[in-house]
């Protein structure tokens, strides 16, 4: 920390101090206000009715509360000549990134005990090769993705998506957990071999206890980046089995009837919510998902 | 038999992962490569046959447009969310009371979708309604912000939402790197007297090389990838004003059916990657293995 605010050596007036200080907190706190101001504005307007969206202004908040706009969205709105709200799409986002974050936080668990504490000829490349896939641009892999989902029959489904989301999702999850395994001795390991347990046994119960805290931050990573997936829930589903943003996205463009802001804006935060929790219950872990999925990268 | 399975344990459970990255990365990168180079169209074709498709994509004004817009985008939303979240997190640095608050609303939008902030800025943006309504409601009749819909200046709009999104972001990478200078080195040059800013621009920001260096590779990928953003604040337009390669890719791949110009531009948009990306984690694998 390099907290110099209140340090003998500065020179100048107790005053001046003062004034800076309230010049730092004006700062952050105009700053505050450019972060939260466009979830201020959704969070209001949802609950505008349209007639005082026309006549109103952005940052006034309603004059009259009215949950229409949250009842369209949920159960109503277009996304296309179906008119069933965000709910049916909400819930195929619930049951495609349920199993995808459950199964690559599995294997990429495996894998980054094998590649930390297996340690055999080939499993550095394995690792780089591994690492890689994690910077591709998706748009490399969306044409023949597209064919092999039809070729195994896969095409426009769920299981579709969540296998497209568990093989790309790999890459992070291996590397999480490789990086948290990599710092436990391996005279732990070998220890545990000499008492003649197996691999899996030394899995189960030597490391699976200790991985809590980096089986917490890969969920919160895979499942933000599951929820908000758009590339590969609009290139590879279908009419019925839309994720929540591609739903949100067609509302948002739907062009029959007027234009209902309140109901956007609803929709929009419904889609939000499921990672806006998670960010506010573990915010630690989410940020240490990041900056662990890029620093040490 | 038993023996050798427990040997080869570890090897048979990497085994399926190595074989689903051989062919769903790199078999995949493989197969649109080979196809860029062909002269597919709404189906694939397998005969080689040289750059055409290369040829086309670069004698295409709307590529062109998302080629360009890709390097103002990239580099305007690089730098000024790399300033930005340095400010910020030099500000937060200050002994702030509450601090803990504060970072938790500035990084916030970093869980929400793309799709929701372009939904969100989008109607802030608008003109009719949104922003210049309001400000021309408080009395400032000839006030205009008409970004979005101005051919000319739409791509900013999307450089305003993206830092929005991740600027709070670099800050938290920024204030991490920050609390690991040396407090020895820190407080040895205030004993000296060294004035507070010549203490960050000599000393903190040059030993935090590494972290700008991550938080350029983690911006300029979000850069290439921006697609999401694009499609739910302009949907490309007005026009194809808008457009990045990303969504170039996606009209090409889905709505226009033509596989060849979809391969290319997808390997175009890879070899950007790479060239960003490859040095760094040669030079990080490298690191750790030496």
């Amino acid at each position: 920390m390099a907290d110099m605010s209140y340090t003998p050596t500065q020179t100048g007036s107790n005053v001046g101090k003062i004034a800076l200080r309230w010049g730092l907190y004006l700062m952050l706190g105009l700053f505050a206000l450019f972060y939260l101001m466009p979830l201020f504005v959704m969070i209001t307007t949802s609950f505008k009715s349209l007639e005082e969206i026309r006549t109103g202004d952005l940052i006034s908040l309603p004059r009259e509360v009215t949950l229409d706009a949250w009842r369209t969205a949920w159960s109503g709105a277009c996304t296309g000549i179906q008119c069933e709200g965000v709910r049916p799409f909400f819930w195929n986002s619930v049951l495609i990134a349920i199993p995808a974050v459950f199964i690559s936080t599995l294997i990429g668990a495996l894998n980054g005990y094998v590649v930390a504490q297996w340690r055999f000829k080939g499993a550095n490349l394995f690792f780089a090769l591994m690492l890689f896939g994690c910077f591709i641009p998706f748009q490399v892999v969306l044409l023949p993705m597209a064919r092999m989902l039809g070729l195994m029959g896969l095409a426009g489904t769920i299981p579709g998506l969540i296998f497209v989301h568990v093989i790309y999702g790999l890459g992070f999850t291996t590397l999480f957990f490789r990086n948290y395994y990599v710092s436990i001795p391996s005279e732990l390991t070998k220890a545990a071999k000499v008492d003649g347990a197996g691999f899996f046994r030394i899995f189960w119960s030597v490391f699976l206890p200790l991985s809590l805290p980096i089986i917490v931050v890969t969920v919160i990573w895979q499942f933000t980046q599951i929820w908000n997936d758009f590339l590969f829930g609009i290139s590879f589903s279908q009419a019925g089995t839309q994720p929540v943003t591609v739903a949100l996205n067609n509302i948002v463009n739907s062009t029959t009837g007027i234009k209902a802001y309140n109901v956007d804006m609803a929709a929009a935060i419904i889609a939000a919510l499921p990672t806006l929790f998670v960010y506010v219950v573990a915010g630690k872990y989410f940020v240490r998902g990041l900056t662990a999925g890029s620093v040490k990268g | 038999m038993t023996k050798w399975l427990e040997e080869n344990t570890p090897k048979l459970v990497l085994a399926p992962s190595f074989i689903i990255v051989l062919i769903f990365v790199y078999g995949f990168i493989a197969w649109t490569a080979w196809v860029s180079l062909t002269r597919s169209r709404l189906l694939p074709k397998y005969e080689i046959d040289g750059f055409i498709q290369y040829d086309r994509l670069f004698a295409s004004p709307r590529w062109d447009t998302a080629f360009t817009n890709l390097f103002v985008f990239g580099f305007l939303f690089i730098v000024i969310a790399m300033i930005l979240g340095l400010i910020l997190a030099i500000l937060l640095d200050q002994n702030i009371r509450t601090e803990g608050a504060i970072r938790t609303i500035y990084l916030y939008p970093m869980a929400l979708s793309m799709i929701v902030t372009g939904t969100a800025w989008k109607w802030i943006l608008n003109p009719g309604l949104g922003l210049e309504a309001t400000v021309r409601g408080w009395g400032f009749e000839t006030f205009t912000f008409d970004w979005l819909v101005n051919p000319e200046m739409a791509i900013y709009t999307i450089v305003i939402a993206a830092i929005w999104q991740s600027s709070g972001f670099v800050m938290a990478l920024f204030l991490a790197g920050l609390r690991s200078v040396d407090q020895e080195i820190i407080k040895a040059a205030q004993v000296d007297g060294i004035p507070t800013w010549r203490v960050y621009t000599a000393i903190i920001i040059p030993s935090m090389a590494p972290i700008f260096l991550s938080a350029f590779i983690v911006l300029s990928h979000l850069a290439i990838k921006s697609f999401d953003l694009v499609i739910a604040l302009t949907g490309g337009g007005p026009g194809y004003a808008t457009d990045l390669p990303a969504t170039y890719m996606y009209a090409m791949a889905f709505s226009r059916g033509d596989i060849g110009q979809a391969a290319s531009s997808a390997m175009i948009m890879m070899m950007v990657v790479f060239a960003i990306v490859v040095p760094y984690l040669y030079s990080e694998l490298r690191s750790k293995d030496g």
